[in-house]
């Protein structure tokens, strides 16, 4: 069998997600961000929402998340995305409405924003991104920081004497009672992308069902931020974030 | 039973060379150019060993940029 007759549209088995558009993402090679986007755009596609679907784009390395994925956005005021994606969803019940964030912009500038949308029900998605770092603005260090981890601005490690300890968002939105889903996970294997991607489909799916809140954290890599390569960056995830960021759900209202 | 056989088509334009994909590989088919740099100066991934893809697509769910298409085919 050559090569020629394998590659054949009716041998397809994967290819980007037809939501996505053609012009490259100027992402970090290996940058995390890449993949929820693929995630997010399968996800629309798979619910058939491609129409009726509104993504709230924040401050931050994803700022141009609108220039990627081929639906209607709205850019919002750095930490504001959930206040817009409320204002959004009250105005289209049936639009299918979430939010990409990072760290920063949701856990720091964007933390009272975010709790109170969340803690009012209000049903959109709020998917954010954990790179404990700024990595737009050069590798500062971000709320989610873990202790002991180097960044520009902490050059000894975080010390929790001086900085604090790293904020937990996601276990403070599952004591929240709005939050109809929340949960943490991770892309930086092919299993626990599918699993991020079942997660994504489940909160879409709660928002349109009406059953309240959701926040998806995905703990990710910041390879440029970390100063790492890509895989070696992945490695250090696995060691260090997952100790301190658990994976899993930490609120199902389907189960209770 | 036939033996399936993949193939892994590469836009190496759009590719930033993290090596994600040739790690993620379980028959270790792919690997970056050496030497050859892409119109934005990054080495890209190719499939170098042709027959070892089993076309599973691991290194397009890992790929963050959307970069690789996978075929496969169930020989007769």
């Amino acid at each position: 069998m050559t090569r020629e007759e394998i590659i054949q549209p009716e041998n397809l088995v994967y290819k980007k997600p037809e939501l996505m558009n053609e012009v490259p993402m100027h992402y970090c090679p290996g940058c995390s961000h890449g993949v929820v986007h693929k995630l997010v755009a399968e996800v629309i596609a798979e619910m058939g929402m491609e129409e009726k679907t509104i993504g709230v784009s924040p401050v931050g390395c994803a700022v141009f998340a609108y220039r990627y994925i081929d639906i209607d956005w709205q850019e919002a005021a750095h930490g504001r995305a959930p206040a817009v994606a409320t204002a959004c969803k009250r105005l289209w019940p049936d639009r299918l409405v979430f939010t990409y964030q990072g760290d920063g912009d949701l856990a720091c500038i964007g933390t009272a924003e975010t709790i109170h949308a969340l803690n009012r029900g209000e049903n959109i998605t709020i998917i954010f991104i954990n790179n404990a770092i700024y990595g737009m603005t050069g590798g500062q260090m971000a709320p989610t920081t873990l202790v002991g981890m180097k960044t520009a601005t902490c050059p000894y490690g975080r010390d929790p004497q001086i900085h604090g300890y790293p904020l937990k968002m996601t276990e403070i939105a599952a004591q929240l009672e709005g939050t109809a889903y929340v949960t943490r996970q991770s892309v930086h294997s092919v299993a626990a992308i599918r699993k991020c991607k079942a997660a994504i489909r489940k909160a879409f799916e709660n928002s349109m069902a009406g059953k309240g809140s959701n926040l998806i954290e995905v703990v990710s890599t910041c390879n440029s931020g970390w100063k790492m390569t890509p895989v070696k960056a992945n490695e250090w995830m696995e060691e260090h974030m997952f100790d301190y960021y658990h994976i899993g759900d930490l609120k199902d209202s389907s189960k209770l | 039973m036939g033996k399936i056989k993949g193939a892994v088509v590469v836009d190496e334009g759009r590719c930033k060379g993290c090596n994600l994909c040739v790690v993620a590989c379980p028959t270790h088919c792919l690997a970056l150019s050496v030497g050859e740099v892409n119109h934005r100066g990054y080495a890209f991934c190719r499939q170098t060993d042709m027959d070892a893809c089993i076309g599973c697509a691991s290194c397009a769910i890992v790929c963050p940029d959307g970069c690789i298409t996978v075929y496969k085919k169930r020989e007769e």
